[in-house]
């Protein structure tokens, strides 16, 4: 009886409800991690070595692909700022959006999976004879994560306390300086976090870019791929941990701005 | 026209949200250098017809005029008043030094007039050395103190204030309203200031606007407005006091609780049914009953602090609210008078329920949209009519499904020995229901009305 008493306590409290999670954490979160990090830190022997990141040093085309995919990232990363903020904007203002449904609207896309999207986009440009490459690169990734970028400004604007801007106003300040001085600053928390949403996971995409230019061009990801599905497991750890880092400083970075914190996020 | 001691003029100034009217016809004139209050409770306009001198919503008819100008359709970064907001609306990404610089930094003043000046303004509103504090950190009480220094920095020639101490502790809001009086005296400017709270109205302004249903009801001094209301709803929103049904009999004389008194009012005519109010403080209680105008029994007497408040059941049956340093023992037998000047006789503003309907049939009528059975008296189908109904006769049922139309109750006013309603029905009406039912505020009524109590006439 007592037994059952003890059991009962303990899944009633909260911290039990977490225990499913935490051990499906371990093995496909953390237990990767640590397999990555021994991987990279071994020669194939099993060994501890540094070869890895020496060869990831020495090697031009593979610190190229790397440069090269940071620059696609910040491309994609800014397009979709530059077409996400109007658009969350239009969205969360009252006067020219009555309804959620057009918030619905741009966040349709995101319902369907990402490697139907981009064969689609395969066969359209393909049909209207738009030759696929770097152009079309880049086209898909907007395409695929701008909504990523929509909604956590969206988020933000509409939270926004409307009182602000009157204030502004009050205060002399005409509509675009309103904008540009209140409205937009207030806005960082959610742009930051779509950056967060966007920038990151193009760092490591592969599928996008590999239909997108015929495997013509290749990204940091596809590198990657390539040498796990070669036997390469070391090397490829190693390449994995080094976008880690990359993509730890960058959310390091993000989080330093206070603000993040309370307002923003997707959720 | 110009009043060169006007600085702000509002003529026929109307606003509706959808089919809500929430201003109607507003007239109002504001002296340089007033501290003017906008009253009412909440949903009377008084938010609204700020945020139209601010130029946050455009009026739907009429003008704002500021110095003789129309600034109706001026944007509001272009008319020179600003606004202190309910609820502050610091900027949160900017410091408070960088906020109250704000709208001089966008005037284009000289960094070192800004630095003078925003000192200036902090000094006044006792927040010096906060300059580089973030605005989150700071209290309730202190945000409103950068959010005054904020407005007052850009010397607008008026400034608004939107219920700016409602959300401070009463302590804090007592000493808010006294250096806001200060304030207003050291600065000379406009203040327009919008409150749901008689007292502080009471305390702070020059003149007292008491709007209710995007009307105004009374403009006047404080003690005005205190002393003389224009009528019932002014009488029971100002201060406690007694609303009763009266009788004038004649000149200097009226009749109300049973009883005839001696007043000072004249001009209503003989018998003329008159709304009587007598403030609670202004009721003489002594417990030699015999020498008394009137006697009664005390039914509850609390301590209120300054003095008791005790309810009254007179001889004749009516309950009045008193006031007095001493306290009476509950059951005791008292004697009462009132002085002549202290009893405050108001026109009524009306004495029975008139609907506009229309005949359907020879015994039915529809009114407040439904339809009313009434007796047959040779009007046909179709016919335009006019519908009344003394206050007593409607009918009031708890279940809404009971009466012949639904209703809400909106406003309740006791009148010594019943209450007397304003309940609105669906249709948007306003009916008026006398009752010895408790009923409360926002109760949802059935409304019914007996055959024998419609009276009928044909609009001409």
């Amino acid at each position: 009886m007592k037994i059952l008493r003890n059991i009962l306590n303990y899944l009633s409290r909260r911290s039990t409800w977490a225990l499913p999670y935490a051990i499906f954490l371990g093995i496909f979160v953390a237990l990767p991690m640590i397999l990555i990090v021994i991987f990279a830190f071994t020669n194939n022997q099993g060994e501890f070595s540094l070869i890895n990141f020496e060869k990831f040093i020495t090697q031009p085309e593979a610190v190229n692909t790397f440069v090269y995919s940071i620059g696609i990232a910040l491309v994609t990363t800014f397009l979709c700022i530059l077409l996400g903020y109007p658009a969350a904007y239009i969205l969360s203002n009252k006067n020219l959006n009555r309804s959620q449904t057009t918030a619905m609207l741009f966040i349709l896309p995101m319902w369907i999976n990402i490697l139907v999207r981009t064969l689609a986009t395969v066969a359209l440009f393909d049909f209207i004879h738009i030759p696929l490459g770097e152009g079309a690169l880049i086209f898909g990734m907007v395409y695929n994560f701008l909504p990523f970028m929509i909604y956590p400004i969206y988020n933000t604007l509409q939270k926004m306390d409307h009182s602000l801007i009157e204030a502004a106003e009050d205060l002399g300040a005409k509509p675009s300086t309103v904008f540009w001085k209140v409205t937009v600053p207030l806005s960082m928390p959610g742009v930051m976090s779509g950056i967060m949403m966007v920038f990151m996971p193009t760092i490591s995409t592969f599928a996008i870019a590999e239909l997108l230019t015929m495997n013509n061009i290749k990204l940091f990801g596809t590198t990657i791929q390539e040498n796990i599905n070669n036997g390469m497991w070391n090397y490829g750890a190693a390449l994995s941990l080094i976008m880690l880092v990359i993509i730890g400083i960058s959310s390091l970075f993000s989080d330093s701005d206070e603000q993040s914190q309370n307002e923003g996020g997707i959720i | 026209m110009t009043n060169n001691d006007s600085i702000i003029k509002i003529e026929h100034l109307s606003k509706a949200f959808g089919d809500k009217v929430v201003l109607d016809d507003i007239n109002l004139s504001i002296r340089r250098g007033e501290f003017i209050t906008l009253l009412g409770p909440s949903g009377c306009g008084k938010t609204t017809l700020l945020r139209m001198i601010a130029g946050f919503l455009k009026p739907d008819s009429g003008v704002i005029l500021m110095e003789g100008n129309d600034i109706s359709n001026v944007p509001p970064h272009r008319r020179p008043l600003n606004t202190v907001f309910q609820r502050y609306a610091l900027f949160p990404h900017l410091n408070v030094y960088d906020n109250i610089a704000f709208g001089l930094k966008l005037n284009k003043v000289q960094s070192s007039e800004i630095e003078a000046r925003v000192r200036k303004a902090l000094k006044m509103v006792s927040m010096t050395d906060y300059e580089d504090r973030d605005v989150n950190s700071l209290s309730g009480g202190q945000q409103q103190r950068v959010a005054i220094a904020r407005a007052i920095v850009n010397r607008p020639k008026v400034l608004l204030l939107d219920e700016p101490l409602a959300a401070l502790d009463l302590k804090m809001r007592k000493d808010m309203q006294m250096e806001l009086k200060q304030m207003h005296q050291e600065l000379g400017i406009t203040f327009i200031y919008v409150t749901h709270d008689q007292e502080e109205a009471l305390t702070l302004s020059d003149t007292v606007v008491v709007m209710s249903d995007g009307k105004i009801q009374q403009i006047g001094t404080p003690i005005d407005i205190y002393n003389e209301p224009v009528n019932s709803f002014v009488a029971d929103f100002i201060g406690e006091s007694n609303i009763l049904n009266g009788t004038m009999i004649k000149d200097r004389e009226v009749e109300f609780i049973g009883h005839t008194f001696e007043c000072v009012d004249e001009g209503f005519g003989n018998n003329a049914p008159v709304d009587v109010v007598v403030r609670p403080e202004d009721i003489y209680i002594i417990a030699n009953a015999e020498n008394a105008k009137f006697t009664g029994t005390v039914k509850s007497c609390i301590f209120k602090g300054v003095h008791y408040e005790m309810f009254v059941e007179t001889d004749k049956g009516y309950e009045l609210m008193l006031q007095d340093y001493n306290a009476f023992e509950v059951d005791s037998t008292v004697g009462m008078f009132i002085k002549p000047s202290d009893i405050h006789v108001m026109q009524k503003e009306r004495t029975c329920n008139v609907f506009e309907g229309k005949m359907v049939s020879s015994t039915d009528v529809e009114i407040l949209g439904g339809q009313f059975q009434c007796a047959d008296c040779g009007l046909k189908e179709g016919d335009n009519v006019y519908v009344s109904v003394n206050f007593e006769h409607i009918e009031l049922m708890d279940n809404k499904e009971d009466g012949t139309v639904i209703g809400e109750v909106e406003f309740i006013l006791y009148k010594g020995n019943h209450y007397h309603l304003t309940v609105l029905t669906d249709s948007g009406e306003k009916v008026y229901v006398d009752t010895n039912d408790i009923w409360d505020k926002g109760d949802i009524v059935g409304i019914s009305v007996n055959i024998s109590d419609l009276h009928i006439s044909k609009k001409v």
